[in-house]
Parts: structure tokens; sequence; C-alpha cells
């Protein structure tokens, strides 16, 4: 569309990590994202990885790609204007990918094993020099429209550019770059081979954008020309081998809408009937070094030092960490502040909430690194839509993803829905409706960084301390206690916290702020101690259970840190704006105390965090 | 003094080596194509970082082979500069500039993180004017960095003070543990023996703006612009 993508983010679930075949996914995966991205040439700054064994055999690859586009300069997926050629660019089209779409789609089972060369092959470099063709083009100023290959190959992007533009095409598939001999005509029409766009230009420029392409050493062939009526029309050699109305292959248009029967599943209302006071406090140090070295909690460097996170000179956070990246736009004193999340524990127990929480969470990231949420895109990875509970949690999610979007003013810009994520096994994964979020950084001066500053900066709990441990990793993986609700949420609450927080970066009061998430308010101290590389003292509240007020997981919560001086002024704007607060405690010194006793040290915490996931990759 | 880099296809810091010599040092800067012929006048040539012609085969072993490598050769051949970051620093070596090899990583990963650097060489441009005592924090982002030289030749570098940079840890030890990539002798970066083309895996452009948060890669540059243009 015309836009340079600055930053890539991920999002990546997979099975149980001690399983031997998780750990090859894990591996492959993480080399596979590593060996196209880095050769792309845009930085990775973030992502998430999440283990649990509903992901056993159907594990979740979700990309989210951001750019920087000038708005004259957008390049729309649209086709119109008898006459003009039509382009296909980039690579040759082979034999693989054929029915890809249709494949990620599918139930897994046994048979699947004969459908692998649905599987696309990338290759990098020419997605590199695609892409500096396309900008080159772009800028010309003679592009009509243009779309990138994806699902369903020529027959999808001509359909789509042609409907949009109330035109149609005639196109010669015998001239589409080949990559190999005796392609039938319907497999050029749904071969999904990468690295391909569909160009429509203003006839009469031919020799200016074949130029272009030559210059990058790029294919770029003439398949055919836009008509008036608004039909396709596909020949091989010389033969018309399909002729259909653009507008009956296009959502919107003649295709198909399915309404599907959906229902509330049983395990909904028992979940609910979790009771809290049936737990028994534990240990709490015991629960402290399992949820520093749980791999859902613990550092993720062994996956993200294997990515590119600083190709572009524009990662602000390589060395300033914070709970969103921020990565600055060239040529502005603004940067864009970007994250990935969703807890697909709290989807599963409560898809409409646990979805409305994703969105919080990712706004919450925002405002902590000192941005303003602007929009948000999503990847919708549910089971089999057939099944009707399946069908129920979608449903109820996009619910959630409203109320939340709606209260945050974050419009919805694009998404992807990827359904059948199960298996005839195991039955479906758990809901996954990812979402990336999209901030911004008008005044630099207001990015924020979650580490501890100053031994004496006092420590506030901004937000409520509640007594819950629903859906908590403490509960889930600690306890084995796997059916219960959603955390606590509200969403007015939420916004409030949040304005809150946006307000004392902006008066410039706090040294520091993290969010409380996964792992709770102990994962949250911990995290910015051993990045600021000093301790903590806190004391609980005695108004809340002990092991809630450490490792529950209730929303809209935030850890901040202020000199002393200020800690005056930062209790004036949380009092004005009516939002709950505690002055938890103090950085000091090594050691990360509560209530007096010292549970770790610095240096034994940061072996359970970072040794962990090393530990399961390189054991065998 | 005038600089030059070169864009090879699939090369991905070119644009942050023109960004850091052009606004950030304030340097005479131009883009080098190449296919191009022609150096344009440039006294010192910079090759960039990335994956050139993807890297197909071997790191660098495709790019030495392209029309503006004839150039930047009979340039070295001259006595005029040359330096290579990461890729390009690959693709010197396998032009035969440079001496030894980039292996795979020892842990057969592609590795990107913040390392430490000890200044070595009193002779190099790029660590000449940085003190020996001083620890630079500069990013590294490569699959194959690994430098790879026979014992004897090692010998030559140490005795003709050839080795520009070696890894150390955040207290400027030299040490097995600070070594990222398996390194022989925790080398980082070499220049050949007249002193005129150089190479380093690190990537100072990417630490040498407050902007980021590290100006360290700086040093490298200041280095190396106070001695060309003295």
């Amino acid at each position: 569309m015309g836009a340079r993508p600055i930053a890539q983010l991920n999002s990546l679930r997979f099975g149980d990590p001690t399983l031997p075949k998780t750990q090859w996914l894990v591996k492959g995966v993480v080399k596979g994202i590593g060996d196209y991205g880095n050769a792309f040439g845009i930085p990775t700054v973030g992502g998430e990885v999440f283990f649990d064994e509903s992901f056993n055999t159907n594990p979740l690859v979700n990309a989210f790609s951001a750019g920087i586009v000038e708005t004259d300069k957008v390049a729309r997926a649209i086709s119109y204007g008898e006459g003009n050629p039509v382009y296909i660019v980039g690579s040759a089209t082979g034999k693989d990918g054929i029915g890809g779409a249709a494949f990620a789609s599918k139930d897994i089972t046994e048979e699947s094993m004969d459908d692998l060369p649905a599987v696309q092959v990338g290759d990098p470099f020419q997605e590199k020099l695609l892409l500096e063709a396309t900008l080159e083009v772009i800028a010309s100023g003679k592009v009509v429209g243009m779309q990138d290959m994806g699902a369903a190959g020529i027959i999808c992007s001509t359909a789509e550019m042609s409907e949009k533009g109330e035109h149609g095409m005639e196109i010669w598939l015998d001239k589409v770059p080949m990559r190999q001999d005796n392609m039938l005509p319907f497999e050029l029409l749904i071969s999904e081979s990468q690295e391909r766009m569909l160009v429509v230009i203003e006839k009469g420029h031919e020799k200016e954008i074949e130029d272009i392409f030559a210059k990058w050493d790029l294919n770029c062939k003439q398949i055919g020309v836009v008509t008036k009526d608004t039909s396709l029309k596909f020949h091989m050699n010389g033969e018309i081998v399909a002729d259909v109305p653009s507008e009956s292959l296009v959502l919107g248009g003649g295709a198909p809408v399915y309404h599907r029967d959906y229902k509330e599943p049983a395990y909904f209302q028992r979940y609910k009937q979790f009771d809290a006071a049936t737990v028994a406090q534990p240990d709490y140090q015991a629960v402290a070094q399992h949820l520093l070295s749980h791999p859902n909690l613990a550092s993720k460097a062994w996956v993200y030092e294997q990515y590119d996170s600083m190709v572009g000179t524009a990662n602000r956070t390589t060395n300033r960490p914070s709970d969103a990246a921020i990565v600055r736009v060239h040529g502005t004193d603004q940067a864009i502040s970007i994250t990935v999340d969703c807890n697909s524990r709290y989807v599963n127990a409560d898809p409409e909430e646990g979805c409305a929480i994703a969105v919080a969470e990712a706004a919450r990231n925002i405002v902590c690194s000192g941005g303003e949420p602007v929009a948000i895109t999503n990847c919708l990875n549910f089971g089999n839509p057939y099944v009707p509970e399946v069908y129920w949690q979608f449903v109820s999610a996009i619910k959630g993803m409203i109320k939340s979007c709606e209260k945050f003013s974050t419009p919805v810009t694009g998404g992807n829905v990827s359904f059948y994520n199960q298996s005839s096994d195991d039955g479906p994964v758990f809901p996954t409706p990812t979402i990336g979020m999209l901030g911004l950084v008008d005044n630099l001066a207001t990015q924020t960084t979650l580490d501890f500053k100053a031994e004496g900066d006092l420590i506030y709990l901004v937000g409520e301390a509640k007594d819950d441990i629903a859906s908590s990793q403490y509960l889930y993986s600690f306890l084995g206690i796997k059916e219960a609700p959603a955390p606590a949420f509200d969403l007015d609450e939420e916004f409030a916290m949040q304005g809150a927080i946006k307000e004392i970066i902006k008066q410039g009061l706090i040294t520091a702020a993290h969010d409380v998430s996964d792992g709770g308010l102990w994962l949250t101290l911990a995290e910015s101690a051993m990045a600021g590389n000093l301790g903590f003292t806190v004391t609980s509240d005695k108004g809340v259970r002990k092991d809630a007020w450490l490792f529950g997981e209730s929303q809209s919560r935030a850890v901040v840190t202020v000199q002393p001086t200020q800690s005056e002024a930062l209790e004036k704007v949380l009092n004005a704006r009516g939002v709950k607060f505690s002055q938890i405690g103090t950085v000091s010194g090594a050691e990360m105390t509560v209530d007096g006793e010292a549970y770790t040290t610095l240096q034994e915490a940061r072996g359970w965090y970072e040794g962990a996931l090393p530990a399961l990759m390189e054991a065998n | 003094m005038k600089f030059g880099v070169v864009i090879f296809p699939g090369s991905n810091c070119d644009a942050d080596t023109l960004h850091v010599l052009g606004n950030v040092m304030q340097v005479e800067v131009v883009s080098l194509w190449h296919k191009d012929h022609d150096l344009q006048g440039c006294d010192f040539i910079v090759l960039p970082g990335g994956f050139s012609y993807g890297d197909y085969l071997r790191s660098g072993s495709i790019a030495r082979f392209s029309p503006i490598m004839n150039e930047v050769v009979n340039h070295a051949q001259k006595g005029g500069y040359v330096m290579g970051i990461c890729n390009g620093f690959q693709v010197l070596t396998e032009a035969g500039l440079l001496p030894g090899a980039l292996l795979h990583n020892s842990n057969q990963r592609f590795i990107c993180k913040n390392i430490h650097l000890k200044p070595v060489s009193r002779k190099g441009l790029p660590s000449q004017q940085i003190s020996t005592d001083a620890t630079l924090k500069v990013p590294i982002a490569h699959g194959e960095g690994n430098y790879f030289i026979r014992p004897e030749n090692l010998k030559k570098l140490q005795d003709q003070d050839q080795i520009l940079f070696r890894y150390c840890d955040a207290d400027g030890n030299v040490t097995e543990a600070a070594n990222p990539n398996g390194s022989v002798y925790n080398i980082a970066g070499v220049m050949n023996e007249q002193g005129n083309v150089f190479g380093m895996m690190p990537h100072p452009e990417r630490a040498s703006e407050q902007a980021l948060g590290n100006t360290d890669g700086r040093q490298v540059f200041e280095s190396i612009l106070s001695l060309v243009n003295a």
C-alpha cells in the first residue's frame, strides 16, 4: 500500500514446553522468523511467547508489522481504466502453496502429512527487493493499484482489485513466469507462491515501470489488461479457461455470508463456581521461584536475541526497557509505541472479559511506556467454527473487543481470522484473539521505562489490590487449578487508572512505570528490580489475601516509582482522579523483600528468570 | 574526505550507515549502487551490514563478484580506505582484502544483542583514538560472525597490531564467557597489513545517538574522522 515497514512484532503460542516436539517447534519457528525477518531488514521490536498444552498439536504464529506511509502516496488495492496493463511482479509462480489457506483452515488429522506441500516456500531476499522496487514504483505516481498475492493467489487479487474498481480483466495465464513446467490453469490461479504482487499501471508508462523492476532484477511481466465490463476472463494458450464476474468472488459482493449457530459451553458456568476460599495460603517463596522460572513468565531473551531488533537505528527501547516498544519515526521528533497482547487462558475462561482485557492490557502497556493508544489490529485464532461452543467463544470475544475498543477510542484498522485451530485428538486451542496495538509518542520526553532507578525511590501500586487469584499463573500452574473465571476486571476502573498514569507521566512525577499483568505484582516488582539492578522492600496489604496481593492477576494496576520529594504531588493527582493507590515500599538493596522476609536476591532471581528457557531449549 | 556506502541487493544497514555518517557525524556521504563501476570520487568506502544477495551459498560470497567490487578492490590496492561492518566484513574476507574467515556462530544461532568491546590496535583508524582502558557497549546482529584464522596468521595479526577490537565483559575483561560467537582470540574486528582496510562484526552505527540511548559506537567514527581529517 506504499508504506515502509519500520517495526515487526510476533505473538507465539506453543504446547507444553517440556515436550521434545514443542521444543523442536519453538526452535524451528524462531529460526524461521529470524531467517526471514532478519534478512528483510525490519527490526523485530517486541512480542510474546505463551505455552499451554491446548497448543500441543496446533501452535499459533501471529505476526504484526507497522509501517509509515505518506498520506498522499498511498497505493490502493484497486483496478480500473480500460486498457491499463496488468502486471505480475516478483517471484515466479510455482506449485507450492496450492490451497495453502485451505490447509491452514483445516482440522489437523493423520492425513495432514499428505498436505504438506501446501506450505509456501519463502525467500526473504526476493521480498526485500520487492519491497524496495514496489516503493520506487509507487513513488513514480503511475500506479493505479496494487495488491500482494496472499491467500488464493492470482484469482483473489484479480477479483478483489477488479471488484473494488468496478472493472474487469483479461488475463493470459501462459504469460505468468512459472517456476516449473506443466502448470495447469487452476494451479496458476490459486498458487500461493510468495513474494509476488499484482500491479495495474496507467497505460503508456510501461517502460518506466519495467525499468524499475529491471534495476532490482525482478520479474515484471504484463499478464493482462483492464476491461470495461466487470468480468474476469482467464486465457491459457489462446483458450478461455474461466470467465467469472469478479463480484461473485468477493465478500460483500456475491460471496456467501454464513450465520453459524453458537452455544455457551458447559464449562463456562462451571469455571465460575471457583471459590478462592478453598485454596490455602501457599509457601510464598516457593511460588516466587516457580513464577520467575515459569516459561510463560521468564525472560524470552533466548527467543528474541535470535531476531534483529535494532536494524533501522530506530528502536528506542533496546537500552531503555519499557512495557511497549518505542520506535522513532526518522525525520520527525515523534515515535510510535507498539505492543502485542493476549492472555489465552483468560479468554478461554471468559471470552468476552478475556478479550476486553487483552485490549485493555495492550493500552496499559502503551500508556505505561509514555504513549497514547491510537488503533488496534488483531489476529483471531479459534477452533472449528462449526462447533457451536467454539463459535460462541468467537462471538463473545468480538463483543469484548468492541466494548474495550470503544472505551479506549482505538479503531480496529485491520485484522486476520484463523479458524480450525484444532486437532481431532486435542480439541480446540485456547481461543486467542491476539491484539496488536499502536500508540503515538508525541513528546519523546514522556518515554517511560520500567527499571528501578535509585535506592530510596518510593514504590506505589496504582489501582486497587483485590482478593482475586482467578486464572492467575499461580493458580493454574503452581496449584494446578485450571478451572476459574477470568481475573477481576472493570473497564471504567481501567480507563480511570490509565488516565491517571498518563497524567503523572505528563507531569514528569515518576521515575519508572510497569504494569501488573501475568504473574501479578510479584513479577512486576521482580522485573523492575532485575532491569534496574536494585532490590526492593515492600509490605503487603492486610486487607486482602497475601497470595492474591502478591500473585493475583486482577487487572487495572501498575507499579510506579517516585523520588520521595514527588510523592505528595503524585498522591494529589491520584486522589483528584479518584484512582485507588497504595505506597507499598521502597527501592533498596540487592534483595527482594516482602513483609520483612527476603524472598530472593537479584542474582538468584536472575538465574531463575534468565535460565528457564535456555534450560528447556538446550536440554538436548 | 568523501564517504561512499555501497548498496548490494539485500543490504539492510545501508540507510542506517548513511544516516549516521551524514546526519550524525555530518560528513559528506553518497550511496554507491552495486551495478555501477564508479566510486564517484569517494575516499572512504563503507560496505554496510545486511544479507547481500540473500547471503545464499555463504555470507558475502556472491557480493564480492558484483561490478562495484572491482572498483572497491582497486581502490583498496591503491591505498584507499575501505571498511566493512558485519556483512561488509564478510564480503571483505571473501574478497581477500582482509585475512581470516567468518564462520557460523558457535551456538549455530543468529545473535542480536549488546556486547562489549575492548579497543586494541594503536595503528588502526577505527580503534586508535579510543583508550585501551575503555569498554564500548555496541550491538552485534549476525549468524556468521565466528572469526577464524590459523594460529600462524593470528600471530602475524598480533605482531603487526592488526586486531582492532576484542569481545570483553562489561568491566573490560577479555574472557571466554564474553565471547558471543566463538571467535578466535575473541576477535571482533581486524585490519589489513597496510592499515587501509578494516572490518568489524559489531554495529557502531546502531550505537551512535542519544536518541537510542547509547553513543559508545560513535567513538569508532570519531576515531576514524580525527585521523583521516588530520
